[in-house]
């Protein structure tokens, strides 16, 4: 008697089971609303990449045209495939003292795994990623970019 | 003078022209006269094969086509996803453009194959689906054979199709389409006796095994109401063996992808395999049907007791309407399956068939007898 019990008991125990799964994914069909995929050619206008995601690596400027790279060259350390290549200058500053900046800050798209050792490492955090994601090009030379802009200085208090 | 159109609608609904979405024979009867009256009795049976055979070759090719749509979108919506979205509105189109392609393809000759058998694997499965689509009544008076044991014989026709699995998994000369076939054959000869005794459960029930003579007996109710408690046991096991049948997830072990590539399909390219996936989408489609007519009234109006004016709205809807729905609906609940639950192991397949759904269709048969017996049912 009682194995019967218990077998009844499994059966109804396993169709609850089934019927809480089914709940489920059936509710996921019927709220379509909860849809996370992007038609991504056809918003491409109005589409917003996450915070988080890492498109490219860039160097944040100010309106000042002003950067916080150093050129200490950390990152080119850091990077696992040789992406970074940091080309630095001395300049004088205006008490006279020799100091060491930046000339060019080299970034190799191409050859990029987007790991963020750079961005992590960088101690005065003139890294960042964006969000842009459409890296493609006709022409492979162009995905060697210099990413601090042309006539950029350091910013003031960066050392 | 501005609602003059309204009463003309009205009129067209309930004129002659309308009828026939209610009855079909209004439509066949005169066409079957006008024929034998203009050629000879031998031709009007030739002429009316072909017709409906031609018209079973498009509602085959539609219905195949639109269950592979459907099936992708309801995947798609159960995993958050928006599914074939590109080709027309909606993606309808994508299956067209899927099935010119496999139109397209290369026919790949098997080396040591037994091409004979092996060319021939995919049209037995096929012509086993025309016979069994053939005895479904589709609507009041849309019924291309009315056998008087009718629902044996859909039963006896669609176990054929293990025949083609088996040639097609044997000819194949492939280990994996070998036990691919092998696992389907095991699975679908232990599955019939399910589907059989849930069957038996509704003709105790009804008395008859003539598909159109259930059909006209749930009239007053559907028989998943008419039977209480034993019905809706026979229901659901029917639903879950005839998954089973079908070789559907979660019982899709005969191609358990990460074992098998594809089961006894395996070997087959272009459009002879688009004959295997479209007869597996029609497999889908007959037993949904058969569980639509067994046990949801098939084209039958759904009535409520005394309730006049509801039943007068549900009279208004066409049967073919309520037929496709109640089958659509099945065939949604059984789309539900595969893409919830995992797949089932071989030792736990056997379990739920030996232990389980069998000793509950016996019991549940001797109780149907009993209420039938007594008179218990509605």
């Amino acid at each position: 008697m009682r194995s019967i019990i218990e077998y009844l008991k499994e059966i109804f125990n396993g169709v609850l089971s089934l019927l809480r799964g089914m709940r489920v994914t059936a509710g996921y069909f019927f709220r379509p609303s909860e849809i996370v995929t992007q038609k991504y050619p056809n918003n491409r206008k109005d589409l917003v990449m996450f915070e988080r995601f890492k498109g490219e690596v860039v160097m944040p400027h100010n309106e000042s045209n002003e950067h916080k790279c150093t050129g200490c060259g950390i990152c080119e350390i850091n990077c696992p495939n040789g992406t970074i290549e940091v080309i630095s200058k001395t300049i004088v500053t205006e008490d006279g003292k020799k100091k060491r900046a930046i000339d060019r800050h080299i970034y190799r798209l191409g050859m990029c795994t987007f790991c963020a050792l750079c961005v992590k490492t960088c101690p005065s955090n003139a890294l960042a990623f964006s969000q842009k994601f459409e890296h493609a090009v006709f022409d492979r030379a162009s995905l060697i970019k210099q990413l601090n802009k042309p006539g950029s200085q350091l910013m003031k208090g960066v050392e | 003078m501005r609602f003059d159109f309204i009463a003309s609608y009205v009129s067209a609904f309930t004129g002659p022209w309308w009828k026939f979405l209610y009855d079909f024979s209004l439509l066949t009867t005169p066409v079957h006269e006008w024929l034998n009256g203009s050629v000879s009795p031998f031709w009007t049976t030739v002429i009316e094969m072909v017709v409906v055979g031609v018209v079973f070759l498009l509602f085959y090719a539609v219905v195949g086509l639109f269950l592979v749509y459907a099936e992708r979108k309801v995947c798609a919506f159960i995993q958050n996803r928006l599914g074939p979205n590109r080709i027309g509105p909606y993606g309808i189109f994508q299956t067209i453009a899927d099935l010119v392609k496999l139109l397209f393809k290369e026919i790949i000759p098997i080396k040591n194959a037994d091409s004979l058998l092996f060319n021939i694997a995919p049209y037995i499965v096929i012509i086993v689906n025309f016979m069994a689509l053939a005895a479904i009544p589709y609507a009041n008076g849309l019924h291309a054979i009315d056998f008087n044991i009718g629902i044996f014989y859909i039963l006896a026709v669609s176990s054929m199709s293990v025949v083609g699995v088996l040639l097609a998994g044997w000819s194949s000369n492939s280990k994996y389409s070998l036990i691919g076939a092998m696992r389907s054959g095991a699975q679908i000869v232990s599955y019939e006796l399910s589907i059989g005794l849930a069957l038996i459960t509704i003709v105790i029930l009804s008395g008859t095994m003539q598909l159109s003579e259930i059909v006209e007996a749930q009239r007053t109710g559907w028989f998943i109401f008419k039977g209480h408690i034993p019905a809706i046991i026979a229901f659901i096991i029917y639903v879950i063996s005839s998954t089973a049948e079908i070789n559907r997830g979660p019982f899709d072990m005969a191609e358990a992808e990460s074992e098998l590539t594809a089961g006894y399909h395996t070997e087959y390219s272009g459009i002879k395999f688009a004959f295997f996936y479209l007869a597996e989408y029609i497999n889908m489609f007959i037993v949904a049907s058969i569980a639509a007519t067994m046990f949801l009234g098939g084209w039958m109006p759904f009535h409520i007791g005394n309730l006049e004016g509801f039943n007068m709205v549900m009279d208004f809807i066409p049967p073919f309407i309520w037929y496709i729905g109640k089958t659509f609906f099945i065939i949604w609940i059984i789309m539900l399956f595969k893409w919830t639950f995992p797949r089932l192991r071989i030792d736990q397949l056997l379990t739920l068939e030996w232990k389980y759904l069998l000793p509950i269709n016996l019991v549940n048969i001797l109780v149907m007898s009993f209420l039938v017996l007594k008179g218990w049912h509605f």
